[in-house]
């Protein structure tokens, strides 16, 4: 029974990820990503690793993909927003991801009604997860705790030095506006 | 390995599968925003492939470097998506062949 579920989600998850990196329009291939993300979720759930799933959901996509989101969102302000708005109504854009997700659905309704939950293998809770993280890679969080604030501070700065460049059209103005810059910064620092 | 109903094989399988078709977008689409999806493509089904090592061994350590690669991931994609706001607004375009060059 599982296996077959397995079987499923994975060609759900294939499918859908072929489809979304063979789209021309980004926002579209970003839906199909998404029902891609969800069915790695299901597999991980029938793994029984309910945790990693609520994470890939919560985190992979919710946050990652909203991102994405609100970068092609910034990329398509136009004139021909309204009529992209009008385009993406259209049913030939959703009833691909649709049907798949939909796919997904059924098996996470099938889970619940015949299985009485994941019983493939070894239940991994959130609880082991939790003890292990803290216990022997505890190391390993400061890490990727480190590695966030670098990624936290690398946005800050590309997107404080792409507003400070939006007057100067020219990349040379630009430049020479950092060298003046860092020029009083040496100064100062002497 | 007899904790797992699923055969580890197939999991592997199916990572793989993945794994390529993120390549594969990663060298043949030129499209930036594309390239940032197909890199998370390829981190998520190293992820897979690290949740069915840790699940087939009955450890919790494959979803503990699953967390790991969920961070790295968020990190990159901030980043990545920040430096496409400024190609976007150096270059007038998102196209990678246009923006071969560092200091242009």
């Amino acid at each position: 029974m599982e296996l077959i579920l397995f079987y499923i989600a994975s060609a759900v998850a294939i499918l859908a990820t072929v489809f979304a990196l063979t789209r021309s329009n980004a926002a579209h291939a970003l839906i199909y990503l998404i029902v891609s993300l969800l069915a790695v979720a299901v597999i991980f759930f029938l793994l029984g690793a309910p945790f990693a799933a609520a994470l890939e959901v919560v985190i992979y996509a919710g946050a990652i993909m909203v991102l994405f989101v609100f970068v092609i969102m910034m990329l398509n302000l136009g004139e021909e927003g309204d009529q992209r708005e009008r385009q993406r109504m259209h049913p030939a854009v959703w009833i691909g991801p649709s049907i798949l997700s939909a796919v997904l659905l059924i098996e996470m309704l099938l889970v619940i009604v015949k299985l009485d939950g994941p019983q493939t293998g070894a239940l991994i809770g959130a609880k082991q997860v939790g003890l292990t993280l803290f216990g022997p890679y505890v190391l390993a969080v400061e890490i990727a705790s480190m590695l966030l604030l670098a990624g936290l501070v690398g946005a800050y700065h590309v997107g404080r030095r792409f507003r400070l460049s939006e007057p100067a059209e020219s990349s040379t103005g630009d430049s020479s506006e950092k060298g003046a810059k860092k020029s009083t910064d040496n100064q100062e620092q002497a | 390995m007899e904790g797992l109903a699923i055969p580890l094989n197939h999991i592997l399988i199916v990572a793989t599968l993945l794994f390529i078709s993120g390549l594969a977008g990663i060298m043949f689409r030129r499209n930036i925003i594309f390239i940032l999806m197909s890199l998370e493509v390829m981190l998520n089904s190293a992820g897979l492939a690290f949740v069915a090592a840790g699940t087939a061994w009955e450890q919790a350590d494959g979803q503990v470097i699953f967390m790991l690669i969920l961070a790295v991931a968020a990190a990159e994609v901030s980043v990545g998506l920040g430096l496409v706001l400024q190609i976007q607004r150096r270059f007038r375009t998102l196209d990678m062949d246009q923006a071969t060059r560092l200091n242009s």
